[in-house]
């Protein structure tokens, strides 16, 4: 009995979303395909324990859940004749032949970060479909309402249905740019903190382990993109700190003073080396850059040094390229070393006002530069602007302290 | 769309605000944080409140006055603040919940505000 219910599990930690994109593929409906998925998962529980764990869990799912699937279909379809029954009957022949059921994980996060698919939604039903996770979990990490999350998903199945968006790998024209969005959906969900500015300390917050999974798995179905290498690298060298960014009282610990000893070793090789594999390609992009700075951070566990002007030519980059507020930010703050707090400061403040009212980051570089330019009293209103900006308990201690 | 933000503090907190050694730290976050606020616009009204010990619960029953010294409820948390905030819609007032100090601590209930009753006079 428990282990028909392990077994369940198990086939649902490894299989979830292989099984949604297979059937989301067959269907060209995630919502029906999730539906029929859930059914199966509920007949496994019923069935396992008196007639014991099948000896390939998937392929029972998946069969099952077809037959859920064909059963809606056929009354729908009852007019069209014995078609369908005899393409799903061929169909479960063919499942039950092949060994091993074709993985469309890719083709299932081209959907979801589709064009036709509102921004905000995306990250939140790539979660969903291929990951399995409930919308309160999503709803946490994008600080939403769970009613409200659900909706929203609700909406984004619908339109993926109404528009008929084809569950396809872009053709080789476009698959450069279709598969950035693929990538900026996972990243979202990487998280954005305010340490950005002090090179990309994100994970704490977003859901880090799922999209660290997600990188993993882009980076593996296409090993032609260095852009897909390059968020996989830029991901594992935050996530090679994370035990660096507290101290043993938990309080936070800046990037600039983490002791680098802390740093996981295994993770920055690992990332140095799709970065290094990356650059073979020659296409440079946002991502790849963005691991190029972490990659300069982390030189410092060698050198003891950071390289300030190799992160300006790569700001530089960013600014032109992918102007995200963090990376201008950022970048005025790198600025600072060898152009001066001055020229800094007026890079800040040529930012837009609407966009930085709110902006943490912006709030502690701001602090940061007055502070070296002497203004004491400016730089007093800005740290206390960001002390109250701030979310995360830790980061706001530690900027009460750094209070003049 | 208005919302009103609820700050819930412990007892521990309640403290936190006469003692000697945590004091300013509580303040601090708590003044950064309104000041954030007042900066970026979005205050109708709100103010803290005094602990929950110097609170008074009056009810009405079969014509009776019922007073009683301390909270309506007798929960962990207490309402410590409130803020009206007028912003754009429900996330943005979470955003300013989860800045709260109280979000790490305690908790923070956000609600919509129901508008005025519209015609008539009252």
């Amino acid at each position: 009995m428990e282990d028909a219910r392990g077994a369940v599990e198990a086939a649902a930690r490894a299989s979830y979303g292989r099984l949604v994109a297979y059937l989301s593929v067959r269907s060209r409906d995630v919502a029906i395909a999730e539906d029929a998925l859930s059914e199966a998962f509920a007949a496994a529980l019923r069935t396992w324990p008196r007639s014991g764990v099948p000896d390939r869990p998937e392929a029972w799912l998946l069969t099952t859940a077809r037959r859920i699937l064909g059963h809606g279909e056929r009354s729908r379809r009852v007019q069209q004749g014995a078609a369908p029954m005899i393409e799903l009957a061929y169909e479960e022949a063919m499942a039950r032949a092949a060994p091993e059921f074709p993985d469309e994980r890719l083709k299932l996060m081209f959907v979801c970060s589709h064009s036709e698919i509102e921004p905000a939604s995306r990250t939140p039903l790539m979660l969903q479909t291929v990951l399995g996770l409930d919308a309160a979990r999503i709803a946490a990490a994008f600080l939403t309402s769970p009613s409200a999350m659900s909706q929203r998903l609700v909406r984004a199945k619908a339109r993926i249905r109404e528009a008929g968006l084809a569950f396809k790998t872009p053709g080789a024209d476009v698959l450069a740019e279709r598969c950035g969005d693929v990538l900026s959906a996972i990243y979202a969900a990487y998280g954005t903190g305010w340490d950005a500015i002090a090179g990309g300390d994100e994970g704490a917050r977003g859901l880090a382990a799922e999209a660290l999974y997600l990188a993993r798995l882009t980076a593996g179905l296409m090993p032609d993109q260095p852009e897909a290498k390059g968020l996989l690298a830029l991901i594992l060298y935050c996530e090679a700190r994370q035990t660096a960014r507290r101290n043993e009282r938990s309080a936070f610990v800046p990037l600039a003073e983490q002791d680098a000893r802390l740093w996981s070793r295994d993770l920055i090789i690992e990332a140095e080396g799709l970065l290094v594999t990356a650059s073979r390609a020659g296409a440079f992009g946002r991502f790849q850059t963005e691991a190029a700075i972490q990659s300069v951070h982390v030189q410092r566990a060698i050198t003891g040094v950071v390289n300030t002007r190799a992160l300006m030519q790569l700001y530089d980059y960013l600014a032109s390229a992918h102007p995200s507020l963090g990376a201008l930010v950022s970048r005025a703050v790198v600025y600072a070393d060898s152009a001066g707090p001055e020229v800094a400061l007026s890079m800040l403040e040529n930012l837009p006002s609407q966009r930085i009212a709110c902006y943490q980051p912006y709030w502690v570089a701001r602090s940061h530069l007055l502070r070296k330019l002497g203004r004491v009293q400016e730089a007093r209103s800005a740290l206390v602007m960001a002390i109250g900006l701030t979310e995360d308990p830790a980061v706001r201690a530690f900027l009460i302290e750094r209070q003049p | 769309m208005q919302y009103m933000i609820m700050f819930n503090e412990d007892q521990t907190h309640f403290d936190m605000r006469n003692d000697p050694v945590q004091a300013p730290g509580y303040w601090g976050a708590w003044n950064a944080y309104i000041g954030a606020m007042a900066h970026a616009g979005v205050i109708v009204n709100g103010d803290g409140l005094h602990g929950p010990h110097t609170a008074v619960t009056v009810r009405m029953r079969d014509g009776h006055r019922q007073v009683q010294d301390g909270p309506f409820a007798d929960t962990k948390e207490q309402l410590g603040g409130y803020f009206v905030i007028e912003v754009a819609d429900l996330d943005a007032a979470l955003e300013w919940a989860a800045r709260s100090p109280s979000a790490s601590y305690g908790s923070v209930e956000v609600r919509p505000v129901l508008p005025p009753p519209s015609g008539g006079a009252a």
